[in-house]
């Protein structure tokens, strides 16, 4: 079975829904009505623009309805990156005009967060992160200590992109409320993925991207609480309420609010069927010598498998997957460009040499049993090879290095 | 466009030269484990040429091309040559590298550079 998969080119494993995912038939049909006869601009007057604006509309109010919003919260942006921006320069913004200037996060955030955190720092905001553990979970007091009388935002992702690992949204939510302290979480690996209601949750911002999925790149969400005052980050026309300038993507839109109604209908089986396989894909890599499970292993994105294998790098062990027709990720340095491995992995205490050795595999409903299996007999195998012409694994072996990670 | 050459993922799957010579007359060995890569390469030298050459690295795609390039432009050369070999030399031979993976190259000269250095040295404690 493997080696018919591994000798067919063709064949492809797509390992890598955590980057982005497939679009589904589902939204690319519910896409082309607005590229072939309702291509209109939802800003002009006449029917074929009007129509469009008819759909955005409606787009918006099955957006809200999946999340436990009303259509009045919802803005689009360009993608998850563009909605984190807004929503923390947004809070930063309406904290500074009451004098408060101090955010909490964590260290393990997406980029588009923790670069917008340091921007803000340069203009004289205090950011504290909070130690987010070995497991990857931060614990709900972290943040109820953390808070002060000049905290104007918590930005806390809803689950961590490279390990899985799921936040107590709904009880940090509870704590910022109950203290008046907007919060808003990065739910870009959540939505479509977890069940999300932000107003039982008390969320009072959160972002969202499409192709995270099943829906078109380039498209994502804003969800704003009635009464915060958003800060633009694009200035132009009058769309989204004034709040984010340019005409809308309403193809992208469309296909957007089809693969995230189609994935939250469809949320608790896809989970048992895609939990099912990370379990089973958790249990067989756990079986190489000297490996350790990133994240924790029952709260985690149903999907989201990373591990760190002793001894080898990543990068090659991606190259030699690829080979395989395995599409994965890792945290190393050599396949972000940078000199140091994942921030993420760092921020859970892994050392340096054990992070450029790091492995991410996500899964969607789309993955088989057979695919699975196919990973199990394929990664260990590349591990073995690399080992083999390891120096520093070959030091270990015969002690002259330490093991860092329990056999 | 490829992140690599042709050249380099064919020096990638099937490196030349993996392992380690047991008499090697120099080793030299480059990098760290923190920054994720390590080049150790093992040189045996008869009449002042470089005979055999292995190597072993732990690192990325381009290091393994790398070492493994670098070991084929240096078997059978004599060591006056040898010592001339540069990274630009090894990245030329692998028809180029990303800007960013240039250091692995030079992480192969300074290997190489290395186990000359613990030949000579051997040579001289053996002659004291």
């Amino acid at each position: 079975m493997g080696e018919e998969l591994s000798l067919n080119h063709n064949k492809m494993i797509y390992a890598d829904n955590a980057a982005t995912t497939k679009m589904s038939a589902k939204a690319i049909q519910a896409m082309l009505p607005y590229m072939e006869t309702i291509w209109g601009n939802p800003s002009s007057l006449y029917a074929v623009g009007q129509r469009a604006a008819e759909a955005l509309q409606s787009a918006r109010e099955r957006m809200a309805a999946c999340l436990g919003a009303t259509a009045a919260e919802i803005y689009f942006t360009s993608g998850g990156s563009e909605a984190d921006n807004q929503a923390i320069i947004s809070a930063a913004k309406n904290g500074e005009r009451k004098g408060k200037k101090h955010i909490i996060s964590t260290a393990f955030e997406h980029h588009a967060v923790l670069h917008t955190l340091k921007k803000l720092e340069k203009e004289g905001f205090e950011t504290e992160l909070l130690d987010v553990h070995e497991n990857g979970v931060l614990l709900p007091s972290q943040v109820a200590d953390a808070i002060r009388e000049d905290t104007c935002l918590v930005t806390i992702m809803y689950a961590n992109n490279e390990i899985g690992s799921v936040q107590p949204i709904a009880e940090i939510g509870e704590i910022c409320r109950a203290k008046g302290v907007p919060f808003h979480t990065d739910a870009v690996q959540a939505a479509g993925h977890l069940p999300i209601d932000v107003a039982a949750q008390n969320i009072d911002m959160l972002s969202l991207s499409a192709h995270k999925f099943h829906g078109p790149k380039g498209i994502g969400m804003l969800y704003a609480r009635k009464g915060i005052p958003l800060t633009n980050v694009i200035e132009g026309g009058a769309q989204e309420r004034g709040k984010r300038g340019g005409t809308e993507n309403v193809p992208a839109i469309m296909g957007m609010a089809t693969a995230l109604e189609d994935a939250c209908s469809h949320l608790k089986e896809n989970t048992e069927k895609v939990t099912r396989l990370r379990n089973r894909l958790i249990e067989g890599l756990s079986k190489i010598p000297h490996s350790i499970l990133n994240g924790d292993p029952e709260n985690r994105l149903p999907g989201n498998v990373n591990f760190c294998f002793e001894g080898i790098e990543g990068e090659s062990l991606l190259l030699l997957l690829d080979d395989k027709g395995i599409c994965a990720s890792s945290g190393s340095a050599c396949t972000s460009g940078s000199l140091d491995p994942s921030h993420v992995l760092l921020a859970i205490g892994r050392p340096h040499e054990i992070a450029h050795g790091s492995l991410r595999l996500s899964l969607c409903e789309e993955n088989t049993e057979e695919e699975v299996e196919y990973i199990l007999q394929s990664v260990p195998e590349v591990v073995e090879y690399l080992r083999s012409i390891s120096p520093l694994w070959k030091d270990k072996v015969i002690g002259k290095r330490e093991f860092l990670l329990p056999e | 466009m490829a992140l690599y050459s042709e050249k380099v993922m064919d020096h990638f799957r099937n490196p030349r030269n993996v392992g380690s010579i047991e008499d090697a007359d120099g080793i030299g060995e480059v990098g760290n484990a923190k920054c994720g890569d390590i080049m150790k390469i093992y040189l045996k030298i008869d009449d002042d040429t470089v005979t055999d050459a292995k190597f072993e690295t732990f690192g990325c795609g381009s290091a393994i091309a790398s070492s493994s390039m670098a070991t084929e432009l240096i078997k059978g050369k004599p060591i006056s040559e040898v010592m001339q070999l540069t990274n630009k030399a090894v990245t030329e031979a692998l028809d180029g590298l990303p800007a960013y993976k240039l250091h692995c190259s030079v992480l192969a000269e300074e290997a190489i550079q290395a186990a000359l250095k613990d030949y000579e040295e051997r040579k001289k404690k053996s002659k004291s």
